[in-house]
């Protein structure tokens, strides 16, 4: 029997000794071996659901689909319904000619259907689950400030720490699971007031509002894995957490943990922990990071090109990664149809995806009006996972251009503003 | 003439092989995922954005690098190569371990019974010091020890 550092309760060691079955023994045993690692004191009681990063069904993924056998085997699942990442194909909304689709699901995601079927008996919340942004209202999965929760996904991570004040560490795939099994999570990092210390001050000093998905890609490279204090940001976002805020931060915080590894940020005069704690949340050794305009361009001008053609003509255009929420769905729109006005044309040039948790994206299609004028540009909706979709290397190998930050760091997908990309995705080249 | 560094050992055990260096932050799906999915039996590096890798054999190798960074797929997708045969034979961290490296190492102890020796908190030193290339011993009390070629002396000591 694993030895552990941590102090366990009874119950937990009878669990860690085997007494409530093998499975659970193996259960347990991954999350006290991951919490000594890290110096935890204790497991602490999870207070909300978890949320899943694996949500495609990789043949090379084998060894979790085993574990996943294993666990429905003994009967365990999860004690509250979780969501998951979204689903990586969607051929109506994003078409692939036939030998693509045969690659798709006879080859790359030929275990998908077996997979969502282990899902569901290990909690799944529902079909329509399937979203990196689960804490949308539409989707539901959204915790209160000081939650502790188990999640991954890094975008819903940072998310859940920064935005809504929940506790969380950056978990990877299976042990959010596994402690949604167990209901515990090892206390260390962000699960402790310590750990959610500011070791890195960045000062935002450009001359207008920065770039999203921009400025979390040069705070992720700066700062890794560390907790970023960013001044200088709620003069730009105000210091109320309204839609647009939220959006932004969301892609902000996706770009600083998929270009680093941030888990938690925290913006002065914005983000709950800094609007109670202020500058007391910054540890006393913190280094500072000044980012303007030039640090900006010197980051973007750094992004290599990897389309084989520099000036091929765009072959798809993803909007989305992380999720649309409503409110974005709706700016986009606005934006390709002044995109489309500006290049006098009455659709879209480039095949242009706006993708989003199929939850919103039901609701978005309710509304007519906007219905109508999104088929009229050309544009299609879709809850696919853009990155994942990129994967399949028949897909892969095309120019595709995005406003993602975290697609072009996984994926051959050029990135442009969101500025830029609406009239490349209007006019045609880039 | 060896140059040793002391880190503290999360998965134990005594390895000897070459060394290949990740300056920054080691991207584990970006990395691993182009030559899993394409059944490769051995995997490159396909992290664009790693200049130090980028194309570089990994499986097998003794993989150094300061943390692991990116989409929290990381873990498993490391349990996956390690249940392949396909993963680094050793991950040598100059800094504490990440999250997302620590649950594949453990997923794969645990689940898979597949050890990838791990050692972290080398120091800033084994970081500067180790080379592409260079052959390394790792031993089961976290003792790693460069060897330098064509240098003659005594063994040098760094003790973190």
């Amino acid at each position: 029997m694993y030895s552990p550092t941590m102090k366990l309760t009874k119950a937990e060691h009878a669990i860690l000794s085997g007494e409530k079955g093998e499975t659970l023994r193996k259960t347990m045993e991954t999350i006290v071996r991951f919490g000594d690692v890290f110096g935890a004191d204790g497991l602490v009681d999870l207070t909300h659901g978890v949320h899943l990063v694996t949500s495609f069904g990789i043949p090379l993924l084998k060894p979790v689909f085993e574990i996943m056998d294993e666990l429905i085997a003994s009967g365990l699942k999860t004690a509250e319904p979780f969501t998951v990442d979204p689903r990586p194909y969607d051929f109506e909304n994003v078409p692939v000619n036939l030998l693509q689709r045969f690659v798709f699901t006879k080859v790359m995601y030929a275990k998908q259907k077996e997979y969502e079927a282990q899902l569901a008996k290990v909690g799944l919340k529902n079909d329509t689950a399937f979203t990196c942004a689960c804490y949308f209202d539409e989707v539901g999965n959204i915790p209160k400030e000081g939650a502790l929760l188990a999640w991954a996904e890094s975008s819903a991570v940072v998310y859940a720490n920064s935005v809504l004040g929940a506790r969380t560490n950056r978990n990877s795939g299976v042990l959010e699971l596994l402690c949604g099994i167990v209901g515990k999570a090892p206390r260390f990092g962000f699960l402790t007031d310590e750990g959610r210390k500011a070791s890195w001050i960045i000062e935002v000093k450009t001359t207008k509002k920065p770039e999203a998905q921009l400025l979390g890609s040069a705070i992720g490279m700066k700062v890794m894995e560390a907790v970023p204090y960013i001044r200088g940001l709620d003069g730009y976002l105000g210091t109320e957490l309204n839609s647009d805020a939220k959006d932004y931060l969301k892609d902000m915080g996706a770009a600083t943990a998929s270009n680093g590894a941030v888990g938690l940020y925290h913006v002065a005069g914005l983000t709950p922990e800094a609007k109670a704690q202020g500058e007391a949340l910054i540890r006393k050794a913190a280094k500072t990071y000044v980012i303007d305009d030039a640090e900006l361009a010197r980051v973007r001008a750094a992004y290599p090109l990897m389309w084989k053609n520099p000036d091929a003509k765009p072959d798809r255009c993803f909007i989305g990664c992380p999720h649309l929420s409503k409110t974005q769905l709706n700016s986009w729109l606005e934006r390709l149809e002044v995109a489309l006005k500006s290049t006098g044309r009455s659709r879209l040039a480039i095949r242009t995806v706006l993708t989003t948790a199929p939850d919103v994206e039901s609701a978005f299609r309710s509304d007519v009006d906007a219905m109508r004028r999104l088929n009229a540009t050309g544009a299609k909706l879709s809850a696919i996972c853009p990155l994942m979709y990129m994967n399949n290397p028949l897909c892969g190998k095309k120019p595709v251009i995005t406003n993602s930050n975290k697609l072009r760091t996984y994926t051959s997908a050029r990135y442009y503003t969101d500025a830029e990309i609406a009239v490349i995705a209007a006019g045609g080249s880039v | 003439m060896k140059k040793t560094f002391k880190g503290r050992p999360v998965v134990a055990g005594s390895i000897q092989g070459e060394a290949v260096v990740s300056r920054q932050g080691f991207n584990i799906l970006a990395s691993l995922q182009r030559d899993l999915m394409a059944k490769k039996d051995v995997v490159a590096c396909s992290d664009q954005n790693n200049p130090d890798l980028f194309g570089k054999t990994i499986s097998g190798k003794m993989l150094c690098l300061p943390q692991t960074i990116g989409s929290t797929t990381g873990g498993m997708v490391l349990q996956a190569a390690a249940a392949l045969g396909k993963a680094p034979a050793a991950l040598l961290f100059s800094e504490p371990i990440d999250s997302l490296a620590a649950g594949g190492v453990i997923l794969a102890k645990v689940w898979n019974n597949t050890d990838i020796i791990t050692v972290d908190s080398l120091g800033d030193d084994f970081r500067k010091a180790v080379q592409q290339g260079q052959r390394l011993t790792v031993e089961a009390d976290g003792t790693v020890s460069i060897e330098i070629a064509g240098v003659a002396g005594d063994n040098l000591k760094e003790t973190k």
